[in-house]
């Protein structure tokens, strides 16, 4: 039953990371290749870990699997939010059938700071929305 | 049966990583390579740990804890030079 219940896991897990690299090669611009990444990629690791934990069965195993775990969660979404943050300064076109960017003159080229109110273009950094990895297969 | 089900999750991760290389080949913006290395760290960590189950070594977990720790420090410092660059 143990056996049933890791070999669950590892497989669920393993195929959420297929997905994650499926979608960092298909997905047609940083931002959506980004979100499929942080999220497929990680709950794919946790629950390989969670396999890899109750395989074991093991006190000082499930403390570095929980480790592992926590580390994990804590860390993506802090590396994915200042990647993407910082492929928005770069200038990283978005998507063409993008329909709404709400940065969009938020955010004040000169300090990289966010503001509140809607400052002028000419201020703010503006990102174009021309990117298709795949123009020649649509 | 289970030399099966293993044989398709290591199949699984390595066509995941096949993915995340070209990605990383072919990556038209310099933050596309860099999510892509972010990627691959992670799926060699379940490779780490899928082999520590199927080979019944414990202490290879080690190794995917510093695995994580080291790839986060890499892309935070990724993150401090594509925003400096610019």
């Amino acid at each position: 039953m143990r056996d049933f219940i890791v070999m669950l896991l590892m497989f669920v897990g393993s195929f959420l990371m297929f997905l994650a690299g499926v979608g960092i090669l298909r997905m047609p611009d940083l931002f959506l290749r980004m979100s499929s990444t942080a999220k497929a990629g990680t709950l794919g690791a946790g629950l390989i870990v969670l396999g890899a934990a109750i395989f074991f069965n093991d006190f000082s195993i499930y403390s570095r699997a929980i480790a592992i775990i926590i580390f994990l969660l804590l860390t993506s979404p802090v590396a994915a939010h200042m990647i993407g943050r910082a492929a928005y300064f770069d200038g990283v076109p978005l998507w063409k059938g993008t329909i709404r960017d709400d940065l969009h003159g938020h955010y004040r080229s000169a300090t990289h700071s966010l503001e509140s109110e809607s400052i002028p273009v000419e201020d703010s950094i503006v990102v174009e929305s021309e990117a298709d990895d795949f123009e020649e297969e649509n | 049966m289970i030399e099966f089900v293993w044989n398709v999750i290591l199949i699984l991760l390595s066509a995941g990583l096949m993915g995340a290389f070209i990605r990383l080949a072919r990556g038209p913006s310099l933050p596309d390579r860099v999510i892509a290395l972010d990627l691959i760290s992670v799926l060699a960590m379940g490779f780490i740990v899928v082999y520590a189950v199927r080979f019944n070594q414990p202490n290879f977990l080690d190794v995917a804890i510093i695995l994580a720790l080291i790839s986060f420090v890499g892309t935070i410092a990724f993150a401090y030079y594509l925003e400096r660059r610019v």
